[in-house]
């Protein structure tokens, strides 16, 4: 039988999405049970909200103000002094999961399995490799804790309908304080969460300033879909990294996912190869984007874009 | 600060493009391009940049695999790192080992700052400098856009799925690097040239009296998944349609 703790992901009192397509993740492996831990400085609430997800039958709570930051270093000593009796140690491959699950699988004496898109048995399982190029099939040693981040837009979340028991521990691991959290600079957005929105709407270097940029975020309003950039667009200065899409930036999986001006390298396709339906707007007909895109419109973004907006507002 | 070490690994160039070996024991790699891990190639950047405003002695590059990976360190040096050390692996070699490595060469050399890309575009695992750090007991600042010096104490700008994150770390530390730190220089003719007499050190990997971890294996490559070839539409009416027919407006 394998016994298999989920580290979550959380913030503002709220469960990150990724938590719950963790627990899904996990229920592939056979006879899977699944614990979720929770390290903050006050857990209650994502704890009893975590204890809803389907599968879960246990919510470990670790409160300690020193994990109100949740800074890898505090919090990887807590996960490694816990894992004693359990087969499995899985977190989010979010920026979250893939800052602290290596080290607590170092902590651990183990390699890990990053970016879980497929679990084919306990030690068996499928992951990317060269941006999404190959996909390998893995073994992880049998024998040893399998440490693994999950490639979240893999995974359907669990449905939160069950009551799983919640319960508080306290750990004894050692804190280092050579680690200090400063701020968070962040764009403040009543749009849907790129991560989460059921449409996305990205633009490109097409946009060709920030103030053009302006059109997708329009669109975007009108759909009522999040937003996201190439990287082109972000290194170019026209939207915030945070909505960066593709290989190194965010992995989407939205319902339908409209590419504006994007030509789509191989790292931004990385990134939105899960999405349902994918709308490419470019003038280039050529554009490598067309070759994975659903429907595909050849054209002035600058014309298109307003004519869409209008037609589904 | 003394001394910066920054890993080169040996990849295959991001402008290939990737083809997996019919038979599925790999990804094509004969003839192909070899380059620098780009994201380790603005690693050393960061530490030239940071050596050459007087922050710090010496840049050691450290390479971890087979003998051509020379060829990397070489590049390394003639942009700019003072000396190079690779350690000698046919196979292929683990994470976790990797980060062993660089834990022995810490102890001999007693580096202030190891400078890594956030993850290799081969593998794509961004593990080894997180568990560096752990095995170091030191910290770590991954994902890295901005870094800042001053004294014993490392101000690190963090790009994460939520915004910048900015954390400030003390030396000793593991900083990995994200794309928008800097531009990588160029490498001029005069200083490949240079470069030549600068010192490489080979070490095999049994001299350094690390133990090998238990690697994730593995066994079989595929080619991803290709999505249906999808329709061109001529106007926004025919895409608003499209959309309706497939209940998504």
């Amino acid at each position: 039988m394998s016994k298999v703790l989920i580290v979550a992901e959380h913030a503002d009192g709220k469960a990150n999405p990724s938590t719950a397509k963790c627990v899904a993740c996990a229920a592939g492996i056979p006879e899977a049970e699944i614990h979720v831990v929770v390290l903050s400085d006050n857990s209650e609430a994502v704890a009893n909200e975590i204890a809803t997800l389907s599968s879960v039958s246990k919510v470990i709570r670790v409160d300690r103000p020193d994990n109100e930051n949740q800074l890898a270093a505090v919090l990887a000593p807590q996960v490694a002094a816990m894992a004693e009796g359990y087969t499995h140690i899985f977190g989010p491959s979010t920026t979250f999961g893939r800052d602290l699950m290596p080290r607590i699988a170092a902590l651990l004496g183990v390699n890990q399995v990053s970016d879980i898109m497929e679990v084919l048995g306990s030690h068996s399982f499928k992951r990317p490799v060269y941006a999404g190029n190959a996909i390998a099939t893995v073994e992880a040693p049998t024998g040893l804790v399998v440490v693994a981040t999950v490639r979240a837009a893999s995974y359907r979340a669990v449905s939160s309908d069950a009551g799983a028991p919640v319960e508080s521990v306290d750990t004894a691991a050692d804190i280092p304080d050579h680690s200090r959290f400063i701020e968070l600079q962040a764009g403040s957005s009543d749009r849907p969460d790129l991560q989460t929105a059921a449409t996305v709407v990205s633009g490109g270097r097409a946009l060709g300033s920030a103030e053009n940029f302006d059109l997708i975020y329009k669109l975007a309003d009108a759909l009522g879909a999040g937003v996201g950039a190439s990287r082109a667009a972000v290194d170019a200065g026209y939207v915030p990294n945070e909505l960066q899409v593709g290989q190194t930036g965010k992995i989407i999986a939205p319902e339908l996912y409209i590419a504006i001006g994007i030509s789509g390298a191989i790292q931004h396709l990385t990134g939105i190869k899960d999405a349902g339906t994918i709308v490419a707007i470019n003038k280039d007909g050529e554009a490598p984007i067309f070759e994975v895109a659903d429907i595909g419109l050849v054209g002035d973004l600058f014309a298109i874009v307003p004519e869409l907006q209008e037609a589904v507002s | 600060m003394d001394k910066i070490l920054v890993g080169l690994k040996r990849v295959v160039d991001y402008n290939v493009r990737v083809r997996v070996r019919s038979d599925g024991s790999g990804v094509e790699t004969d003839g192909v391009k070899m380059s620098i891990n780009p994201f380790d190639e603005i690693a050393l950047e960061e530490a030239l940049r940071i050596r050459d405003r007087g922050d710090a002695s010496e840049v050691i590059v450290v390479s971890i695999g087979s003998s051509d990976a020379q060829q990397q360190l070489r590049t390394g040096l003639a942009m700019g790192a003072d000396r190079a050390i690779l350690v000698e692996s046919a196979e292929s070699v683990d994470p976790l080992t990797v980060a062993r490595v660089f834990m022995s060469l810490i102890e001999r050399e007693t580096a202030d700052l190891v400078l890594l890309g956030k993850q290799a575009i081969d593998g794509d695992n961004s593990q080894t400098g997180q568990m560096l750090a752990a095995l170091w007991g030191r910290p770590q600042a991954t994902f890295a856009s901005k870094l800042d010096i001053e004294g014993s104490t490392a101000t690190v700008t963090r790009e994460i799925d939520s915004g910048l994150e900015i954390v400030e770390v003390d030396l000793p530390a593991v900083v990995t690097v994200d794309l928008r730190m800097n531009e990588p220089r160029y490498v001029k003719l005069p200083d490949i040239m240079k470069a030549k007499k600068k010192p490489l050190d080979m070490l095999a990997l049994n001299e350094l009296n690390v133990e090998q971890a238990a690697a994730i294996r593995e066994v079989r490559f595929e080619p991803p998944s290709e999505r249906e070839k999808g329709v061109i539409v001529d106007d926004v009416a025919s895409l608003v349609t499209a959309l309706k027919d497939k209940g998504l407006l």
